[in-house]
């Protein structure tokens, strides 16, 4: 996917960053692209280049989230297209992948044209549409992927998130479906048999609590069976939010087989467990639910040991009266991408259990290869799109949703103190994010851009 | 004690207390005038979202018997099933100057919402929320058990329930009545087990402090009560929990011969309404050492002496 032009755009010179947590390095981007690369504080500002003192600081690449909920169209009252960008900027990513679940859901290749043109308009992250699988999320016939797949967005990942895709003859053919268009369907693993009513992880809390359980067999069945269909046709399949024990097994268990299966998790499932329920804040009721310690653990393993490909956010905002109720009736989700890399850090990365590198890998490339979004999770060197992120790892932040860009207030963090600061965000070698601040003007005003700018 | 939300509120120390007040409360039952001056001034909501005419006259009753201003707000045919929100309800009755609501509410976890959310500053009584908790009770269980048990023993008996064992029976996974009797009559030392198919019995109870069986008429010969909980017919058949009814009483109902299986001193306690047939036959709901209906006596004291700490103050009791 390619963009508006920015060859008019100023050079930009980011001066001294540790590349993925390295050596300090000077970066000069130029067109939009990394034009050279060379030993920290040796190369010189070209005339009128903006220059971003970067001492310090870790450089990654732009990050891709493969799970976000923007809410546009249908429920602007929780999010929108320019208000989740903004947060995403704000939390270092360049690309999200906006899930299907709108009012009108996006199964066709209206709607989902109309989200991708509604984030160039905004120009802050490449927005990239994920199409429904079936009609309305009816989980009955399947939608047209291959006019997704050939419209403007250019869908590659299929995704009924919010419901499973359960009826096994119908996700057969939705892998098979996918491969004519280098697709992936990334499927929300959920018995709905075994979770109807479902409140929380089923076991010794919710028994305690009297809250309905989701058991954790719910999911697990559901990615046996799908990994089974994806060696079965030869397709590609992608688990979203694992987030038991026992998947991350499966999942481990296919891969060594050799399917064609990736599988992310959510920051929350690497940090947070079933205990917070205990006092019935609906911040904390999410779908797939809170874990045990035990699940915190073995998902952090499988990050580590590549088993679980990639962190992705699941940013669920919802407006305040959804959560501010008793828990049966609040919405399910957690805001995320504001958080997401302090989470990261904080769960996997100050646990010596992933480098930097590794961040630039689960954030950013693994994602952006699932979603075959070309341009995004390269690494940072010369001739590559300048997509980065520049992040502060020393410093520690208490986790304040008020203050942050995204709609929903809802963040489970909230109170936390968390390290790692986003100080600048950079789309195509153009500066979004300075100062961990969007940079006044960086925004579209919500013109189209002209025509041909995009190939 | 500012809310009682659950019998873990409660530990030793103030769970007897509590008893030992609705002992006192019980006392001033037995007299012509039965109404004290304790809360006059004072409002008390009962706010009711599921129909429970037993445990709602029980409140209306113990609050007006302090001489309590009495509240009372069912959800059928007002505001809240015109789909106003709880919190909305919060804030009314909280203009409206009640100091205490007593909630029934069929959300697990609704009075911890109440009383805990930041809505509104009152005093919460959790008078059941959905399958988690009811607080009084299980106060009104054990204040029963202890009266019955203290008679028995001619006052050679601590204030606690030390060494007292009891089985619960029935539909536990769904009962609130279950859970806050597991946990308070373990504060009080008493040794619980639950006794109940295994599809009844939630995933996790091997962390709770009591014992499991799947068969009642191994455990009936060694303990002092048996709690029949209320079994609901809609688990059965269709619902998949149970394949019929004549199955349920046939392993767990409490009939005349399991009746014979207790030891001669054991209760029969049930906290109503009971399916007769199904969980309990007429020979064991009427007979002389069943308690019901001293239970529900009993609850109007109890709910007097939840009522008084709450707004009257621990310091005073």
């Amino acid at each position: 996917m390619s963009a508006p032009d920015t060859s008019t755009a100023p050079a930009v010179l980011v001066r001294r960053a540790s590349l993925l947590g390295g050596a300090a390095t000077d970066l000069l981007c130029e067109g939009g692209l990394v034009a050279r690369t060379a030993p920290g504080g040796t190369l010189e500002a070209p005339a009128g280049a903006v220059v971003v003192e970067a001492q310090g600081l870790v450089a990654l690449p732009g990050l891709v989230d493969l799970h976000t909920h923007l809410r546009e169209p249908g429920r602007e009252d929780a999010e929108t297209v320019r208000t989740g960008s903004r947060a995403a900027a704000l939390g270092g990513f360049t690309a999200v992948h906006a899930m299907a679940n709108t009012d009108p859901v996006a199964d066709t290749a209206g709607v989902v044209e109309q989200v991708w043109r509604l984030g160039r308009e905004v120009g802050l992250v490449d927005v990239r549409p994920v199409g429904a699988v079936t009609v309305g999320l009816g989980g009955e016939r399947l939608a047209e992927l291959g006019a997704m797949a050939s419209s403007a967005a250019r869908v590659r990942v299929f995704s009924d998130d919010g419901r499973c895709v359960a009826d096994p003859v119908l996700m057969r053919r939705a892998l098979e479906h996918v491969r004519g268009v280098d697709g992936v369907v990334a499927q929300h693993a959920q018995d709905p048999r075994l979770t109807e009513g479902a409140q929380m992880h089923e076991g010794d809390v919710s028994s305690v609590l009297g809250l309905r359980g989701w058991p954790a067999v719910a999911e697990e069945a559901v990615i046996a069976r799908d990994v089974l269909l994806a060696d079965h046709v030869g397709s590609r399949l992608h688990v979203c939010h694992v987030s038991t024990a026992g998947s991350v097994e499966i999942v481990r268990w296919a891969k060594a087989r050799g399917v064609d299966v990736t599988a992310e998790v959510t920051p929350h499932h690497l940090l947070l467990t079933d205990e917070l329920v205990r006092g019935y804040d609906p911040v904390y009721k999410v779908n797939p639910p809170l874990r045990t310690r035990a699940d915190v653990e073995a998902l952090r393993e499988a990050v580590a040991d590549g088993t679980v490909d990639v962190v992705a956010t699941d940013h669920a905002p919802h407006p305040l009266e959804d959560k501010d109720c008793e828990w049966a009736a609040a919405a399910m989700g957690m805001t995320g991408l504001e958080t997401a890399l302090p989470v990261v850090q904080e769960a996997l990365v100050e646990t010596g259990l992933l480098g930097w590198d590794d961040v630039a890998r689960v954030l950013s490339a693994a994602p952006a290869r699932i979603g075959r979004l070309e341009d995004h999770g390269r690494p940072l060197a010369e001739g590559e799109p300048a997509h980065l992120v520049l992040v502060d790892p020393a410093a520690r932040r208490e986790v304040d949703p008020s203050a942050h860009a995204t709609l929903g207030r809802n963040s489970p963090f909230r109170g936390l103190e968390l390290p790692g600061r986003v100080v600048a965000t950079l789309l195509r070698g153009r500066p979004v994010v300075l100062d961990g601040a969007l940079v006044p003007g960086a925004e579209g005003s919500g013109m189209t851009p002209a025509a041909g700018a995009h190939g | 004690m500012r809310h009682l939300l659950s019998a873990a509120d409660l530990d030793r120390e103030r769970a007897t207390a509590l008893l030992d007040v609705a002992e006192e409360m019980a006392a001033t039952q037995a007299r012509e005038i039965k109404k004290l001056p304790t809360l006059r001034g004072r409002t008390v909501v009962n706010l009711f979202f599921e129909d429970s005419t037993r445990t709602r006259i029980s409140f209306e009753a113990a609050a007006k018997r302090l001489s309590a201003d009495v509240i009372t707000f069912s959800a059928k045919g007002s505001s809240v099933s015109k789909g106003e929100s709880l919190k909305d309800t919060a804030l009314t009755l909280q203009a409206m100057g009640a100091d205490a609501v007593v909630l029934r509410h069929g959300a697990s976890g609704a009075a911890h919402r109440l009383a805990h959310a930041g809505w509104s500053d009152v005093s919460v009584l959790n008078a059941g929320d959905g399958t988690h908790e009811h607080p009084t009770q299980a106060l009104l269980d054990a204040f029963t058990l202890r009266r019955r048990l203290r008679e028995r023993a001619g006052g050679a008996m601590g204030g606690a329930l030390d060494g007292v064992r009891v089985a619960v029976v029935g539909d536990v996974l769904h009962s609130r009545v279950a859970r806050s009797n597991v946990l308070l009559l373990r504060t009080l030392g008493a040794d619980v087990v639950l006794v109940a198919p295994p599809t009844l019995l939630p995933v996790g109870v091997g962390t709770w402090p009591c014992r499991t069986s799947w068969d009642l008429d191994a455990v009936l010969p060694e303990v002092d009560a048996v709690m029949v909980l209320r079994v609901q017919r809609e688990r059965m058949g269709g619902g998949g929990f149970v394949p019929s009814a004549q199955e349920y009483t046939r392993g767990y109902g409490l009939d005349g011969r399991r009746l014979r299986l207790l030891p001669e001193h054991a209760l029969v306690m049930h906290p109503g309404p009971m399916n007769r047939g199904l969980e309990i036959s007429a020979e064991a709901a009427d007979g002389p050492r069943s308690t019901v209906v001293e239970q529900v006596s009993n609850g109007v004291a109890v709910r007097m002496a939840a009522l008084y700490l709450l707004l009257a103050g621990e310091d005073a009791a």
